[in-house]
This record gives C-alpha cells, structure tokens and sequence, in this order.
C-alpha cells in the first residue's frame, strides 16, 4: 500500500528540496508573527511618546512594564495573579466534575432527561454572567460568588455537550455489552464513557475558557483581590498600566490553561 | 434426540402510537448440538427479533424458547450460554485486540487465568496472536472479524447467535470472511443461528435453512441442505450441483 511513497524522507534530491521549502515556510510564518507582535508594541510605545496617543489613557508598553515591576516589588502580582488561575481551577474542576456527573445522571434517567430538556435549553442559551449581580446578592461578596459565577458560566455547556456525546454512543456498541449479559452500569463504564472521552476533553477546553470568564467578571463585581479587580480598580483610578498588564496577563494565562488541557489530552492518548 | 435450542409457538407485538402490530405470528423451530442453522425472510419480518428472544434481550409476547432443556428469561442467567454476533464488528478503538477479546468475560466478571488463556489460545489457533496488541483500526476488516468471533467465542456460548455479522462488508471480503468465520465455528463444533436476507450465504453455509414469511412472520419452510462442513468452505458448497436448486426453490417461496 505503501510503494508509491520513497522508503526514507529527503532520499531524492526532489523530495529534500520539497522538505526544505516546507521548513522555511513554517520559519517565515513564525518570523512574520514575531514581527507582528513586536511592530504592535514598538507602535504603542512610539505613539505614545509622539504624543499622537495620550498614554494616560492608552498607557504605553514602558509604563506596563514599570506598573509591573511596581506591583512585583509590593508582592501583589502573584497575588492577584494566583487569586485568578487559583478560582479558575477550581471553577473548572468543580464544574467539569458535576457537570459530568449530571450529564450522566440524565443519560441514565430519560424521564429526568426529558423534564429538565427545555429548562436547560432555555439556561444554556442565556448569558450566564447576566445572573452575577443575583448571585451576589445571595452568596455576599465574597470569593464563593466569583466561584459560583464560574461554575454557572461553564456548568451548563458541560452538561449539554456531555450529554449529547453519551447519547451519539452508537446504540448497537451498548447492546454488545447486553449480549453478553451486561448491566446498565456496565453499558456506561465499558462502552459510554470510554467512547466518550475524546469529547469529554473537547469540554473541558470549552469549560476552561468559560470558567475563566466567570472568574473574572465575579471579580469585577466582587473580588478585592484577582486580576479582574486589577481591571476595574485600575481603571477607576486611572492607572491604565495595570489595566492593560491585566489584560495582557489574563492573554497569556488563557493560552496557559487552553494548552494545559491540551497536554493532558495528548498525555491521556499516550496512556491509552 | 433432543434440540439444544427449541423455540414453541413464538410470537411477538410490537406497540407504537400507531396501534399494535404483530411481527412474529407463531414460530417453532429446534436446532441440534453442532448444528448450523440460518433464518432467511424478508427485511423487517422478524429474523433479528427472533435472536433477541434467543439471547433472553427480549421477552416473547407469546410461547416458549428453551435453551438445554431451560426457559430463557429475559435479564436471567441463560445469557451464560448465548453468544451473539452483531451486524457489524464493533470493537472499541480504545481497546487493545486482547482487550477486546476479553470484553464479555469482563462483563461477566469471569477473568479467572482459564479464561484468559483461552483468549490467548484462540488469539493464536486463528492467526491474531501477534495482533493481541494491536488497536483495532490497524487490523484489516477479516481480521477484525476473527476478532469479534472470538470475543464471541471467549464467554464459551452453547449457541452463537449472528445477526447478519458480515453485512457491513463489501461482496468480495464477504464471501471470503463468511469462508473464516464459519470454517472457525465448524472446527470449534458450535452450535449456530444466522440471521440473513442473502439466501446464497444462508444455502452456502447452513446445515439447514428455515423460511420465514412477511410480517407477521410464519415459517414457510424448512431446508435441509448440508452442503457445507469443517472440510467443505461455503466458498466451495456454491460450487455444488445441488447449490443453485436450493437457491431456486428457497427463492421462489420468498417471492410467495
């Protein structure tokens, strides 16, 4: 099946032409990035001192910089910088783990399944963030609203995704697992949860960003402490170099999570 | 002598908002220990409902099914004997071929070192011993097969049940894994039921063939062909004189 394709990469003069070329395209796409990241800051800092931008408003990259280092001597960034992935974290796992739990819940029960169909159409399809200011109000302000507020934000995608993949099983895989006189329970840990899983981590990349927005506009509303407070403290009192250091950290911070999960997927697979 | 497997006057009503239909009217058949029997009808006439009842998935609306002298309850502990083939493999990819293979005695919370080294025995008599390893997508659709029988055959059914195992493969590879898997069941001396709408595969690999009628499904005949045995593939019993009479006849009776 094989024999159309040369035994070893790069043997013909043609085929190590073709690999050269495919490398330098990944270095020039790489290169144009960097060049692009590095142009966005060398612009900011630039327009700012010209004079065109007024960088009390738009801070400036030296300014960032400077709040940083102000913040790091004061020992507050880690903090806030913990209080966020710390709440994140814990929003994310506790929401994938009932939100998984409640998703199986309702494949096993049709008629729970059936009952609450509409009321979680209705909830998912709501921006959860508009239920904040409620939670608020009954949870005090304080660190368990900013979790509730994640959980809310990511709990109901859980569901709805993990359910949907639980019930795309293929029916006649379940019904192997009847013939050879299997139970219920059986069904879901031989066959729904394994088939599963790729979909399984399909949700959590989703739940960890959507718990991440939780986190930071319960801290918005609540939190003394947190990047989102840095944001809305920050630009109440006008200083934009710790708005925009936030930002910038919560970027970097997203990317973090969104690969960490990424890596357990892959280091799932290998254990597979 | 007396059947392995008897069925008496069963019959089935399915229920939908529609109203009651019948889809099994009154069939009774016995197949004998070692013996390779097919099921052919229409599509929807039943076949497939029949081999639930078999295998105790389903409760007949009406008689009786015996397996070995006793009644199969629906959920009860017939299921010990009852190996069942389904329309297509149906290995999970995120197991091994071994992994696979150790499924229904997984279920059954019957892995004791016997049954293991049964797997591993049957893994080498049919040649995936060295595939044991292996993820299911690297194995060629025969192969895969193989596998599924022999995850089939691992719980040690007194009946195999097979609802149209081979359907989900193109003409060629089913004539030739039809070949494997029955050639595998004659040597092992199992008792088989094949439910099919192919009749060349049912008169190629039967001992007998019953013929079912359309919905509510009667039996309008029963064959005895024997063309096929652990000597003779079914590949080899199309070749047989008596093969396309068979055919003919059990054709005509379908077409009513």
């Amino acid at each position: 099946m094989m024999s159309h394709k040369a035994a070893t990469p790069g043997h013909t003069p043609e085929h190590a032409a073709f690999l050269h070329a495919a490398v330098r395209r990944t270095r020039l796409v790489f290169a144009a990035q960097a060049a692009l990241l590095i142009l966005f800051f060398a612009l900011w800092e630039g327009l700012a001192r010209a004079g065109i931008i007024d960088a009390f408003i738009f801070s400036q990259p030296t300014r960032v910089i400077a709040g940083a280092q102000g913040l790091l001597a004061a020992g507050r960034l880690w903090q806030h910088l913990g209080a966020t992935l710390g709440m994140t974290l814990l929003g994310f796992a506790l929401s994938s783990i009932f939100g998984i739990a409640i998703a199986v819940a309702l494949w096993w029960n049709e008629f729970l399944r059936k009952v609450l169909d509409p009321y979680l159409v209705m909830f998912n399809s709501m921006p959860k963030t508009a239920l904040a200011p409620v939670i608020i109000v009954m949870f005090g302000t304080n660190y368990r609203s900013v979790l509730i507020t994640a959980i809310l934000t990511s709990i109901i995608v859980t569901i709805m995704n993990m359910l949907q993949a639980f019930l795309e099983v293929q029916h006649e895989k379940i019904k192997l697992v009847y013939t050879f006189g299997g139970t219920k329970l059986q069904t879901l840990t031989k066959v729904v949860l394994p088939a599963s899983v790729p979909s399984i981590f399909n949700t959590l990349r989703i739940n960890i960003g959507l718990s991440f927005i939780g986190v930071v506009v319960g801290e918005f509303l609540v939190a003394n402490v947190g990047l989102g407070f840095l944001i809305i403290y920050g630009s109440q009192i006008f200083r934009m170099d710790w708005v925009m250091l936030s930002i910038l950290l919560l970027m970097l911070m997203a990317v973090g999570l969104y690969r960490a999960v990424a890596w357990l997927e892959r280091a799932s697979r290998h254990y597979n | 002598m007396g059947y392995v497997l008897e069925l008496k006057n069963i019959g089935m009503n399915f229920h939908d908002a529609q109203g009651e239909t019948i889809a099994v009217d009154d069939v009774s058949f016995g197949v004998s220990r070692g013996e390779f029997v097919s099921i052919v009808g229409p599509s929807g006439c039943g076949k497939s409902t029949l081999l639930s009842i078999i295998s105790g998935m389903v409760k007949p609306s009406r008689g009786e099914c015996t397996i070995g002298g006793t009644p199969v309850s629906a959920g009860g502990k017939t299921h010990s004997t009852v190996g069942y083939m389904l329309q297509s493999d149906h290995l999970f990819e995120w197991r091994t071929i071994m992994g696979n293979v150790r499924l229904g005695l997984e279920v059954r919370k019957d892995l004791t070192p016997a049954s293991l080294t049964a797997c591993e025995n049957l893994l080498s008599r049919y040649g995936l011993a060295e595939f044991r390893d292996h993820r299911p997508s690297q194995l060629s659709g025969g192969m895969r097969q193989r596998a599924a029988l022999i995850r089939t055959l691992a719980i040690d059914p007194a009946i195999l049940l097979l609802d149209e195992p081979f359907s989900a493969l193109d003409f060629q590879t089913r004539l030739h894994v039809t070949d494997d898997i029955s050639t595998i069941i004659r040597k092992e001396g199992r008792t088989a039921v094949l439910v099919t709408h192919d009749i060349s595969e049912a008169v190629s690999v039967s001992d007998r063939v019953i013929v079912l009628s359309k919905r509510p499904s009667r039996i309008l005949n029963i064959h005895s062909v024997g063309l096929s045995d652990a000597e003779t593939p079914p590949i080899k019993a199309r070749e047989h004189p008596s093969f396309r009479k068979h055919f003919n006849t059990i054709w005509k009776e379908l077409e009513g």
